[in-house]
């Protein structure tokens, strides 16, 4: 039906809802007004009090019909590793084949065409983690940001993380056979690829690990519950990583 | 609603407003301070001045924070954010207000939405995508003539490659056709390399 929302009836909330999905009118309107004109409601007050009650609702459904991003991300992520096993496997076999004959044209197409696809998909990743987890993605590089969105199940989950649990993230064997058998607790999981983490000499790279672990996850926390954009907390990792590199040098 | 109130905060003249907080931000005598390094649009009302509106569209709600603000002053105010984890917050914030109200589409498709938004007297854009010209033209509709849209632009969401003046250059020239621009208002020293492009309806 082409309608503004109220035309069909607003006598309960899910008529009025169901009128919010009502097919585009010709032009956007005066709506308040004329809904009071067409009698419909007693007054503007009226008007936006219902209005308000609908869009709630509304937005609620709307919500859930939409596929979480950083679901997409997760299953982006995964798919990226699989390509790059697939495409690792795939490489070794044809070499090994070519040390014994000419392997077929299609197999070799095959591998290139895989790793063009992961190649593509790493971009996609990229780009997608920068929109979901903007200021994650800034500090830890949109790679690494996505590595822990998948690891941790979720951008919600990694923000409900502390932050000892996001360092040692992507460790979870050398955790456990420390709480097991009292091995050294690791210092660090999936956040070694960080350049702050595996630059740092052994000596300083667990202050390095724990300085950056906080950080990141006071990045995922704002990028899941507030959504602005806070330079200053990579300003301010930049600091403290240059302040724990520089311990025990010239002294 | 009331009106927004000037309050000096950090050395810096920054507007308040009167309501529930919405997030972290802090309160100074019961005032909401809205902080020009926190939000683009308060940024663009400490560099431009507080433009006055009563009905509010607003793309690119994210999780609510600005539109609760601007909720506090308007009469009306849709809140357009179609990702799914700050619209949760949107719905949330917009459950402390009477007058805003969310809306999780797309904005590049406004016609869906246009059985329930009314015409507005400002337009405020903050959409993280490139084409920021085009959503702007697509809900040229929803602005009354003669009224004012802050557009605000990210040179490089825009074209990584072209210097942020150039970007401006093209937003102003594609907005043209539904919109005088009137100027182009750097956010810095709170935000680098984003602008807000004034512009009145033709």
């Amino acid at each position: 039906m082409t309608a503004y929302w109220f035309e069909g009836g607003v006598e309960d909330v899910e008529d009025a809802v169901e009128g919010l999905r009502n097919e585009a009118p010709e032009e956007a309107a005066d709506l308040p007004s004329l809904a009071v004109e067409s009698g419909v409601f007693t007054d503007e007050e009226h008007y936006y009090n219902r209005l308000h009650e609908a869009t709630l609702e509304h937005a609620r459904r709307r919500i859930e019909e939409l596929e979480p991003e950083d679901s997409a991300v997760v299953h982006a992520v995964r798919t990226l590793d699989e390509l790059d096993d697939a495409g690792g496997r795939l490489r070794q076999r044809v070499e090994d084949w070519r040390g014994d004959s000419e392997p077929v044209a299609e197999a070799e197409d095959v591998v290139d065409a895989v790793e063009d696809a992961r190649e593509e998909l790493r971009e996609r990743v990229e780009r997608e983690v920068r929109d979901v987890a903007p200021n994650l993605s800034k500090i830890a590089g949109p790679l690494l940001a996505a590595r822990l969105i998948a690891e941790a199940g979720g951008l919600d989950s990694l923000a409900k993380m502390p932050s000892g649990t996001l360092q040692v993230l992507g460790a979870e064997d050398a955790l456990f056979r420390h709480l097991q058998d009292g091995t050294p607790p690791p210092k660090h999981g999936l956040i070694y690829l960080h350049p702050y983490v595996h630059e740092t000499t052994p000596e300083h790279r667990g202050s390095a690990a724990r300085c950056l672990a906080g950080k990141l996850s006071i990045a995922a926390r704002v990028d899941r519950y507030s959504g602005d954009l806070r330079p200053e907390l990579k300003e301010e990792l930049d600091m403290k990583i240059q302040e724990i590199q520089s311990r025990g040098e010239g002294g | 609603m009331t009106d927004i109130e000037w309050r000096d905060f950090d050395g810096v003249e920054v507007p308040t407003t009167s309501g529930e907080a919405a997030a972290d931000e802090p309160v100074v005598d019961g005032r909401r301070v809205w902080h020009p390094r926190r939000s683009k649009l308060a940024a663009a009302l400490v560099k431009e001045g507080f433009p006055g509106w009563r009905k509010v569209l607003y793309l690119g709600g994210g999780a609510g924070t600005g539109p609760s603000y601007v909720a506090d002053t308007a009469e009306a105010v849709y809140a357009v954010e179609f990702a799914r984890s700050p619209a949760r917050r949107l719905v949330e914030v917009a459950e402390t207000r009477q007058r805003l109200f969310p809306v999780v589409e797309d904005a590049r498709k406004p016609e869906i939405y246009r059985s329930y938004v009314e015409k507005v007297d400002f337009l405020y854009q903050d959409v993280a995508t490139r084409g920021q010209a085009d959503v702007a033209n697509a809900n040229a509709e929803y602005l009354r003539s003669g009224s004012t849209a802050w557009i605000t632009v990210k040179a490089r969401s825009e074209d990584v490659t072209a210097e942020p003046e150039d970007v401006y250059d093209d937003v102003e020239e594609e907005l043209g056709e539904n919109y005088t621009v009137e100027g182009i208002v750097d956010l810095a020293p709170f935000y680098d390399d984003h602008a807000v492009v004034t512009a009145t309806k033709i």
